[in-house]
């Protein structure tokens, strides 16, 4: 980096410093959230209530289209060669036999592939969507083990993964660095994440930790992820024209539209993605090499394309979450106030991602403790980029952490939620912030009771069922409240009372159609069946990804604002014989199909009225919501109090899940049924990275060695208990409809529950995940 | 997927006289063939479904059972003259796989399942003897944890997955086969062969070979067995170590035994040695440990999977020990 850059970053730094501290001491009425958005004292509306989904009938009918199911004029089939060395180049690569197939319509390789911009790499800038930044079939250069080296389209399915087949490579192989410990062992740099480097320090932790009068020192390790969400990443793109058309599954669509933009050298109004419905994103549906492989190959064979991945082509080019190695040390006095926390390690990426594994953000505001040391080193290697995974950070992070809280209330011998509550936090103790809305102790009350805490011998290995060991654990979940910039809604309010809602997010089976239906009839004093809401296309306003469970804040901001402008544009037509001239725009609200004034609710006029009297039939108001800045003002988080229960099997070391709860502490639930949904789900995949989700990398090859359901373990039905889940509904003042997003708080604390109940089962510690039966025979 | 002819068995005649191309295998329900083909491990170029063969399962005059190869898997489990007389059959059969591979795969084919060592299924980027002999293995200082810690050789580690086999060993079947110079038959634990140098010859069959039926030979011993699946998961998960067991306890004695080992090698395992330490003795954990540890003396572990030798010790005790009608 040269210094003119380092000066130019140190202002910024700077600058952004002065910023965060402008806007952390700023009156609360300064910042979005600062005055409650009215809709959380609406206790009679829509938000709140169960609502089924409204897309329901069309998925169970098989109706709904996913994108590998759109239908286009002289469509092709895509099939992938994948590298299987993971550096070096290709020495030769002989496609005559493939191109010779039947039904053989292209076979695109570097030597014919269209010349391509890289993708702008996701978190580069506001809109980059990609994966990695690696150019992309441009060269005979080989980066991971698993990296497409020729696309081949065909008539049918099976014509192109035949061709495929009989395409013969040979590589001139390089070294790779593939080996996580030898990587560590040469050396390690501190991880940025999201432009901030991950380490954070009060105090002097190693020393206090030294003078704790108890202490516990432990490493944590966990493995590579990989996604695997049931719907198999899949398009279908044409060109039509000059705009590319693509039918996606995507968590990013407006992100993904402007990349491929720029991949292709096009006006991002010349890219349009749409994804209505998907199969499962957990930050997998974003943009990867097949996106741009299938468009170029569309381009080249003048034909739309459809590409569906094979569940090993998911293995090979969607990333995964990366491996941890994690040292939680923490010291405590008498009372067990912690006075040392410690949690740093080391993970992986690689040297063209930007997403090392952030393993000690639920760290920074977990507990109050007088000394802290937080660091994230990392290595990289040469393989696929690893990326997001339903809470990156979090997930793996809380596993470490929690359990050694675990550890540290034995040590103690104290009640691991005693512990916890002991050691609560009055402010963040990172940043000094106050936190919005914490009631993690009211979530634990409320667990430990419906649960059945009491009843745990907290003496491990001491209750059993003939040959099973039976045990508690409990570990606490924690998830940001994010919303990023970007976020923009337009509303369209007709003559016939009608209100349709554009905003260019997505619904990728969480239930965000149906919420932000039944949110925006309240918002609108409206009934569910007069609001159409589109969404998963990327012409519709807004750049808002379906991540870090920032959408439905993000979708309630944007509507609110275009809410706000609604009102003042229905106030600027509304003329002086409506009941509502002369009103200001903060003193009308809406209510029961039109507006009022708010302390005056019989000064009312129905929209239709409004509209009619003003010779509309519609009006059209596109607005964008205020700058995130409430998430550096207050200190925004989920919480969650998990609890455990577990049987081990004493002759063969099986364990099994027979009871788990969820307590959640997320702001207002806005539909309790969906909210289940979505909190079993991340529970479930929790119950996964505890006992079995590992991908095989052979770090002799830097090859994924099982890159299928049948070896990569997730949880089958029979390994999922009946899950309990509860809520303390306590909005969040400063948050849009007092909600938090709940799409990756199920995952988090709950390996760390599952361990510490298996600890209490059976009095063994297992630090390293998966915990398989054999680390407990 | 490369492709391939494909044409249906009337009769076992005809299954024979199509069968005996070169290239060409047999179909049973296809849920292992069929996997593997799409990955180009198995490249046949041509297909003869045998599904239209029997399948009926009828007593044998001398009580045993005959199972038509055709059989679904499914159909065994149900069968009440199994379920009754061979009660470790039914066990292992829903213990493997997905009712509805189950509903799909016949017996036959089971006998014919290939390994899951990811190395074999890994066409492409990996080296396996069992896919190219000579080629060498990847799995010998790779992941093997789901290896085998019997019979393997420098060659091979790889196990043989199936479950049911597993069960039929310890059940003394018998494999009917229909070849181009007639029939024969072989006990199944002598159907299935170690790797040794050759890991890519997983059977005694000869090319053109049908497997036209599997036979349980009347068994008094057979009503008190069992099948336990010691795996990852609750369900649809290969065995890391599985039991079936047969026991007869005489006056406290052990009069007879059968003992087979599933995950553990690359054929069926029966522990003869276990069966013949056993023989005789007073039933008890004393005397089913020392079986466990004779049968298991022999074992040879890699990096990922010595925990099996225990693993096994331990689920053979369990096993004959529920067998015995004990306590654990």
């Amino acid at each position: 980096m040269s210094i003119l850059e380092n000066a130019k970053q140190t202002a910024q730094g700077l600058f952004q410093a002065g910023m965060a501290k402008a806007i952390a001491m700023a009156p609360d009425s300064w910042i979005p959230g600062g005055e409650p958005d009215p809709l959380i004292r609406e206790r009679h509306g829509h938000v709140g209530r169960p609502v089924s989904r409204i897309d329901g009938p069309l998925k169970v009918s098989g109706k709904a289209p996913f994108a590998a199911e759109f239908p286009m004029e002289g469509m092709v089939y895509a099939a992938l060669a994948y590298s299987t060395i993971a550096k070096g180049r290709l020495s030769s690569l002989d496609t005559a036999d493939a191109e010779a197939a039947p039904g053989v319509v292209l076979v695109m390789t570097f030597r014919n592939a269209p010349r391509m911009q890289p993708p702008p790499l996701f978190l580069s800038g506001a809109k980059a969507a990609g994966g990695d930044k690696l150019p992309v079939m441009q060269d005979d250069r080989i980066h991971w083990n698993g990296q497409p080296i020729a696309l081949v389209l065909a008539e049918t399915q099976e014509q192109a993964d035949h061709a495929k087949s009989l395409i013969r490579v040979g590589y001139e192989v390089e070294h790779a660095d593939i080996a996580f410990a030898e990587a560590r062992d040469r050396g390690t740099d501190t991880a940025e994440f999201m432009g901030q480097p991950l380490h954070d320090e009060i105090g002097d932790a190693e020393k206090a930790l030294q003078d704790a009068a108890f202490k516990i020192d432990a490493t944590y390790t966990t493995p590579r992820h990989n996604h695997n969400p049931i719907e198999l990443h899949g398009l279908t793109v044409a060109w039509q024209g000059d705009t590319l058309r693509m039918h996606d599954a995507q968590q990013l669509v407006a992100h993904t539209a402007w990349s491929m933009a720029q991949v292709f050298g096009l006006d991002e109004k010349q890219v349009v993605v749409t994804s209505p419905f998907v199969g499962g994103g957990f930050g997998s549906k974003s943009m990867w090499q097949h996106h741009i492989l299938a468009a170029a190959g569309a381009k080249l064979a003048g034909r739309p394309v459809r590409i569906v991945l094979s569940r090993e082509g998911v293995f090979r080019l969607v990333g995964g979450r990366s491996p941890t190695e994690q040292r939680v040390a923490l010291g405590a006095d008498q009372e067990g106030k912690l006075t040392a926390l410690i949690h740093t390690g080391v993970t992986v990426k690689t040297p063209h991602n930007a997403m090392p594994e952030p393993f000690i953000l639920p760290t920074r505001s977990a507990y109050a403790a007088e000394n802290v040391l937080l660091d994230v080193q990392k290595v990289e290697l040469d393989m696929l980029g690893n990326t997001f995974m339903r809470a990156p950070g979090e997930a793996v992070g809380t596993f470490a952490l929690e359990c050694a809280m675990d550890e540290l209330a034995e040590k103690l011998g104290m009640d691991p939620i005693e512990l916890r509550v002991r050691n609560e936090p009055e402010k963040d103790p990172i940043s000094g912030l106050p936190f919005s809305s914490r009631h993690i102790v009211e979530a634990y009350r409320a667990g430990a009771e419906r649960f059945g805490w009491s009843r745990r011998n907290p003496k491990p290995r001491s209750v059993s069922d003939g040959e099973w060991l039976i045990g508690m654990g409990c570990a606490t979940g924690t998830y940001p409240y994010y919303r990023m910039p970007g976020g923009a809604a337009r509303i369209t309010l007709t003559r016939e009372g009608k209100a349709i809602v554009d905003i260019a997010v997505h619904e990728m089976g969480m239930g965000t159609s149906t919420v932000q239906t039944q949110v925006t009839a309240d918002r609108l004093g409206l009934p569910m069946d007069a609001i159409t809401f589109n969404y998963g296309d990327s012409t519709l306003p807004g750049v808002i990804m379906a991540g870090g469970s920032q959408q439905t804040a993000a979708i309630g901001a944007s509507v609110i604002a275009a809410h706000n402008a609604l009102i003042e544009e229905l106030l600027r037509i509304a003329g002086n014989d409506s009941p509502l001239a002369g009103l200001k725009a903060k003193d009308v609200g809406s209510r029961n199909g039109g507006l009022c004034k708010l302390d005056e609710p019989e000064r009312h006029e129905t929209y239709q009225s409004l509209l009619a009297r003003a010779q509309r039939d519609k009006v059209t108001v596109e607005a964008q919501p205020p700058q995130p800045l409430e998430t550096m003002h207050w200190s925004m988080h989920s919480h969650s109090a998990m609890f455990c229960e577990v049987k081990v099997n004493k002759v063969t070391g099986e364990p099994r899940v027979t009871r788990f709860l969820g307590s959640f502490d997320c702001g207002r639930i806005l539909n309790p049924k969906t909210a289940t949904s979505q909190f079993r789900g991340g529970i479930i995949m929790g119950l996964g990275l505890a006992l079995m989700e590992d991908t095989q990398f052979d770090e002799r090859k830097g090859r994924v060695m099982n890159p299928s359901l049948a070896e990569y373990h997730v949880p089958v039905h029979m390994d999922v208990p009946e899950i309990d889940v509860i809520w303390t509904d306590i909005p969040d003042p400063h948050a849009p409809m007092g909600a938090h997003g709940i799409g990756e708080i199920g995952i988090t604390g709950t390996g760390a529950a599952v361990a510490n109940a298996i600890y209490n089962a059976t009095g063994k510690r297992v630090r390293d995940l998966p915990i398989t039966l054999d680390k407990l025979l | 997927m490369i492709p391939f002819s494909y044409a249906r068995a009337s009769d076992v005649q005809d299954a024979i006289a199509k069968g005996a191309l070169g290239g060409t295998k047999f179909l049973g329900g296809g849920t292992n063939l069929v996997d593997l083909m799409r990955e180009t491990i198995e490249r046949p170029t041509g297909l003869v479904d045998v599904t239209g063969l029997s399948s009926e399962i009828t007593e044998t005059r001398d009580g045993g059972v005959m199972i038509g190869a055709a059989a679904r898997n499914t159909a065994v489990t149900e069968h009440p003259l199994i379920r009754s007389r061979y009660p470790a059959l039914t066990r292992a059969i829903v213990a493997g796989a997905s009712a509805q591979i189950r509903n799909m795969a016949t017996v036959g084919g089971n006998l014919m399942q290939r390994t899951r060592c990811t190395y074999f299924y890994d066409g492409e980027g990996s080296h396996c003897n069992k896919r190219a002999p000579g080629d060498g293995c990847d799995a010998l200082s790779g992941f093997n944890r789901s290896h085998a810690i019997l019979g393997a050789s420098d060659a091979c580690i790889a196990v043989h997955p199936s479950d049911m086999c597993v069960a039929l060993t310890a059940l003394d079947a018998m494999v009917h086969i229909e070849g181009s110079d007639g029939s024969r038959s072989l006990p199944i634990k002598d159907f299935h062969r170690l790797p040794g140098d050759r890991p890519d010859i997983e059977t005694m069959l000869q090319p053109g070979d049908l497997i036209t039926a599997i036979e349980l030979p009347a068994s008094s011993i057979a009503a008190n067995s069992t099948y336990r699946k010691v795996r990852d998961r609750a369900s649809y998960a290969f065995a890391l170590v599985s039991v079936a067991a047969a026991l007869e306890i005489e006056n406290g004695n052990v009069r007879d035994v059968r003992i087979a080992l599933g995950g553990v090698a690359h054929k069926p395992w029966r522990a003869e040695r276990a069966e013949a330490a056993l023989r005789g003795k007073p039933a008890g954990e004393a005397a089913f440990l020392a079986a466990a540890e004779a049968e298991l003396a022999a074992a040879r572990t890699f990096e990922g999977n010595a925990f099996k030798v225990e693993l096994a010790r331990r689920t053979i005790v369990s096993v004959l020990t529920e067998l015995s009608g004990g306590a654990v």
